[in-house]
């Protein structure tokens, strides 16, 4: 086993300020291992007195190596590895994976198929946001919000599981449409909860919007402006708080968001309470899409018909001898993209997650990265903590919403 | 154990010390928050609401160590995690039990590769597994409860 990655003051000299080597600021470190951090982050903090100087993120404490793991297996196997990358929006992941392989090959899925991608990955932002408010107001104190949030959150996870058999590591989002149609109680389980959720809303917002504990914790906390934003790649609800309104599913719309009708929430002030109003706002804004999707979900297919690429249904497979010859071939050796390079968008619940895909002309990626908004986020923390208190960085860290898995995949 | 009635209604129990030392032990772990990767969203919903494992005596979870004597490996361990861990679990007081939780934790699951260790017990002994990726909530309730059973089954002087 390795040791423990320790730095000297000598190593860091270029992120610290001159008085922490005359001994007159303090290095601390924080995490891996820290109840706050939103996983295994760990940060190098340069402090005088409580104040922030200088904040250093050290990551790579969750590497797994996906995307090289995902260049030795085929594509319908390499997707199930995206699905543990942003964990919270695992639905998300494998449409921008699915869309990058359909670009690739000019699969189109059917509008049912679209659809109902379009509910599950608003759910999916339900979800992430829901877990979001639930622990960083934790992390501010605010105990009794986490169990609110969660009793919400598996109304959601009950309806992937309907769907799916798997409360968080779907797959259920494939290249050329779905696995598999949803069951008939799926309508009732969305209806059932888009109605409950605009009076859960309410709930959350009376503990949290004008309490004044919560508002002098996060009020003027954490400030970053627009430009500080684009310099740092910074997308999201960080960017939007920030007063800047932009939003994949408007700019670049996939799996037909311009037939939706929804507003993309802004702030101006650029703190943490200004991302907390903008979250809240989505979510509204994600119940109001799903609420339009489910009024015109159109009938018919959800796989595109093309069956050398995109597996035959099971119950043709039993009648059909081609069916069975391309279910064989597609599960051996599975298939073959035509030569090229594609990148592809989904707004995730942190930002612009994107995918390029290269395909070299054989069965398994050439190369498959992910541009996840976890990454420049952090990146942006030092500018986002100077001059702060130690206790605020835990309202930073919980308002700017990282997914550690997202960040060192 | 057994209820000996005496005069009067104060009553006296007789048990040997190893199973009163176990029953109270069984009822008040206090796990760690060792939460690394989608396993531990799932640890989080079993300690909200809908689980709720304080019904088991499970409802502190604490962030040091030293406080702590269960340890839940919820998620992926990296290379880079690895001497963490142990640091960690080398920190805990006796006694101290550690459950692997999910398939990365307990043999590297989907991650057959450079960066992932292929199950927790490369660094530290694990008492029991979890199987699942992530578990369902009930699934970690059935892995402490399994846990339980073991503890129950032990002796004082086992931890010296």
């Amino acid at each position: 086993m390795r040791e423990i990655q320790e730095f000297t003051l000598e190593e860091l000299k270029h992120h610290l300020s001159e008085k922490a080597f005359s001994g007159q600021t303090v290095v601390l470190n924080m995490g891996p291992q820290h109840p706050s951090t939103h996983g295994v982050l760990r940060l190098i903090l340069e402090l005088d007195g409580e104040i922030i100087v200088n904040c250093i993120p050290d990551v790579g404490y969750l590497h797994t190596g996906i995307e090289k793991t995902m260049e030795s297996k085929t594509y319908q196997k390499a997707e199930v590895l995206v699905d543990r990358m942003d964990y919270m929006y695992a639905m998300g992941n494998t449409l921008v994976y699915s869309l990058a392989v359909e670009k690739l090959i000019g699969l189109q899925p059917p509008p049912r198929a679209e659809a109902i991608r379009v509910i599950l990955t608003e759910l999916s932002r339900i979800q992430s946001h829901l877990l979001w408010l639930g622990t960083s107001a934790l992390d501010l104190a605010a105990q009794s919000t986490f169990l609110y949030t969660m009793r919400e959150r598996e109304l959601i996870l009950d309806i992937f599981e309907l769907v799916s058999g798997a409360r968080m590591m779907t797959t259920f989002i494939r290249p050329g449409g779905l696995w598999r149609d949803v069951p008939v109680q799926f309508e009732k389980m969305v209806r059932d909860f888009t109605k409950v959720m605009p009076k859960r809303m309410a709930e959350y917002e009376s503990m949290l919007t004008r309490n004044p504990l919560f508002l002098d914790r996060t009020k003027g906390i954490g400030k970053i402006d627009t430009r500080t934003c684009l310099a740092y790649d910074v997308t999201g609800p960080t960017l939007r708080a920030s007063g800047l309104a932009h939003d994949v599913r408007k700019s670049n719309p996939y799996s037909g968001y311009d037939l939706y009708d929804f507003d993309i929430p802004t702030q101006s002030e650029g703190d943490v309470y200004a991302r907390y109003l903008v979250r809240m706002e989505e979510m509204r804004q994600s119940v109001r899409i799903i609420e339009q999707a489910m009024d015109k979900l159109p009938y018919g297919p959800v796989r595109d018909p093309n069956y050398k690429y995109v597996p035959p249904p099971r119950s043709e497979i039993g009648v059909s001898m081609e069916a069975l010859i391309h279910h064989f071939k597609l599960w051996t050796e599975g298939f073959i993209p035509p030569k090229g390079a594609v990148y592809t968008a989904v707004e995730s619940p942190r930002g612009e997650m994107g995918v390029f895909m290269e395909s070299n002309g054989t069965p398994k990626p050439y190369r498959v990265h992910y541009r996840t908004p976890s990454g420049p986020l952090l990146h942006a923390l030092p500018v986002i903590a100077k001059g702060h208190f130690v206790a605020d960085m835990i309202g930073i860290i919980g308002s700017i919403d990282i997914v550690l898995g997202d960040c060192d995949r | 154990m057994g209820v000996e009635p005496k005069s009067g209604s104060s009553g006296v129990v007789t048990t040997s010390l190893d199973k009163m030392v176990n029953w109270a032990r069984t009822g008040s772990l206090w796990p760690m928050t060792f939460g690394l990767a989608c396993c531990a969203i799932e640890m989080m919903a079993m300690q909200a609401s809908n689980y709720d494992m304080s019904r088991f005596g499970m409802e502190l979870m604490r962030a040091s160590p030293r406080q702590s004597d269960l340890m839940i490996v919820a998620g992926r361990v990296s290379q880079k995690m690895g001497p963490v861990l142990r640091n960690l679990y080398d920190q805990m007081p006796d006694p101290k039990w550690v459950i692997a939780m999910g398939d990365c934790a307990s043999c590297g699951g989907v991650y057959n590769n450079y960066a992932v260790y292929q199950g927790v017990d490369e660094i530290v002994p694990v008492d029991v597994y979890v199987a699942g990726c992530p578990p369902r909530p009930e699934g970690l309730i059935h892995g402490i409860l399994t846990l339980y059973e073991k503890i129950r089954t032990e002796k004082v002087s086992d931890w010296k």
